[in-house]
């Protein structure tokens, strides 16, 4: 196991700890509250991917080295799993405490566009034959779609303070009690190293199809002469 | 040749076309009609509900009739393979982006002038006193809109299913541009105009200046090979 995944591996486990044992239990939300830590820290790893994104993107169409367009898959792809977290324990925490599975809230609808945005990218590159020009494609759709990604959310927060608010108006950040604070941090903390882990892991797994792949055509070549 | 002029070389080439076979426009055209006929039957709306509905209805039937156009930008070079030789021509990638992009934009608003007068028509609305606003907010939405469109026509017109893939990848990135031509134009159509509207067509400013130079920018990666 490497360092990175022993680490990874503690933080998780720290993380956990902390959340059901350490953090004190909110008022008036009661248990369910919990799940705060783990949806905003995946928010919070879902933005960073796509930042990850835009960085690896933008690098590959100045380089075109092939490697960094891996990685720059490798953190859509996980980004779009942290995206899809949020968009599943969102849900399972608004229901019981606003009583309501959704509501229009700027946070929740720029997480929303974000996973649309990554299941774009991650389509496009389905759709494309040839691997350079999807890298070079996915390149220019991942630095429209990062660069998008803050515009959201700021356009619904304003389009927000235009309307009334549904259910109800605060949000978590008002006021956070300092160990909850402390619990999120940290999650969010184990969330980072979780996602680098994750996409070093899918970067290499990328890397070994492709060497298959090349094999494959190496070996079908030779059959035909 | 400068790069202005290259850029209206290629904006006439594409009106010359377009008017031959008047595909994009026809098609832009019907398809507003049909969903301001669907309106009145889905909502049957009185002229406060118009009022309410109307700013919406306006941009949805903008945003998908500019898709259906959209769809045609690069019909004709990939029609009769003539991209190669709009490559060889000497002159900058970005002023072919630009003429393009231009050329969109004015089907665009050639059809959403004829909506609009429909609209007006149809609903009994009073156009005339909010003209100059209406204009000057239709302009602006339609430029960052035909701006991220004509990339993402040209991304996706290298893909298998090419006409459903620009919906996907536009819609969430061309979502802060709706808000703001909406929220806009909402604020147009209440007497007096909403305080709101000083806001949101800076907004709009803010965004064409990000998304129409960044498509510039990018437009060779996508053309190269």
């Amino acid at each position: 196991m490497s360092a990175l995944a022993t680490i990874t591996f503690t933080a998780m486990l720290a993380s956990l700890y902390l959340v059901f044992l350490y953090a004190p239990t909110e008022t008036t939300m009661g248990e369910v509250q919990r799940i705060f830590y783990f949806h905003v820290s995946s928010a919070w790893t879902s933005f960073l991917a796509i930042f990850v994104v835009f960085i690896y993107s933008v690098r590959f169409l100045a380089t075109r080295n092939r490697d960094l367009d891996t990685k720059a898959l490798s953190a859509a792809e996980v980004g779009a799993v942290f995206s899809t977290m949020v968009l599943v324990s969102g849900p399972l925490w608004a229901k019981p405490v606003w009583g309501i599975w959704w509501t229009w809230d700027a946070r929740l609808t720029s997480a929303f566009v974000l996973w649309l945005i990554y299941l774009g990218y991650l389509t496009l590159r389905r759709l494309v034959e040839s691997p350079e020009q999807r890298a070079r494609l996915c390149a220019v759709f991942g630095v429209l779609g990062a660069v998008d990604a803050p515009i959201v959310y700021m356009s619904t927060r304003w389009f927000r303070t235009q309307h009334p608010q549904p259910v109800i108006a605060g949000g978590e950040g008002s006021g956070l009690d300092p160990q909850m604070r402390l619990v999120l941090y940290l999650t969010f903390l184990a969330f980072v190293l979780l996602f680098f882990y994750l996409w070093r892991l899918r970067c290499d797994l990328e890397r070994t199809q492709e060497a298959v792949e090349s094999l494959e055509r190496q070996a079908q070549l030779r059959e035909a002469s | 040749m400068t790069f202005f002029r290259q850029a209206g070389a290629i904006f006439w080439k594409d009106i010359l076309v377009e008017f031959r076979t008047k595909d994009a426009l026809t098609s832009m055209l019907l398809f507003g009609l049909l969903v301001i006929l669907m309106f009145h039957f889905a909502f049957e709306p009185d002229s406060l509900e118009t009022e309410r509905y109307g700013p919406g209805l306006l941009w949805m039937t903008f945003v998908f009739a500019g898709i259906l156009g959209m769809n045609r930008a690069f019909a004709a070079e990939r029609e009769n393979d003539s991209l190669q030789a709009l490559k060889l021509a000497p002159i900058s990638w970005g002023a072919i982006f630009l003429g393009k992009m231009l050329a969109n934009l004015l089907f665009m608003l050639l059809a959403e002038t004829a909506m609009l007068a429909c609209f007006a028509l149809f609903f009994n609305f009073d156009l005339l006193p909010r003209l100059g606003w209406m204009s000057a907010i239709t302009l602006l939405g339609t430029l960052g809109f035909a701006s991220v469109g004509t990339i993402l026509a040209a991304v996706s017109m290298n893909t298998r299913m090419s006409d459903v893939m620009l919906p996907i990848l536009l819609l969430p990135i061309a979502l802060p541009v709706v808000v703001g031509a909406v929220e806009s134009t909402a604020a147009i159509f209440t007497d007096p105009p909403g305080e709101a509207l000083g806001f949101w067509v800076k907004f709009l400013v803010v965004f064409n200046i990000i998304f129409v130079t960044l498509p510039l920018l990018l437009f060779e990666f996508i053309l190269e090979e």
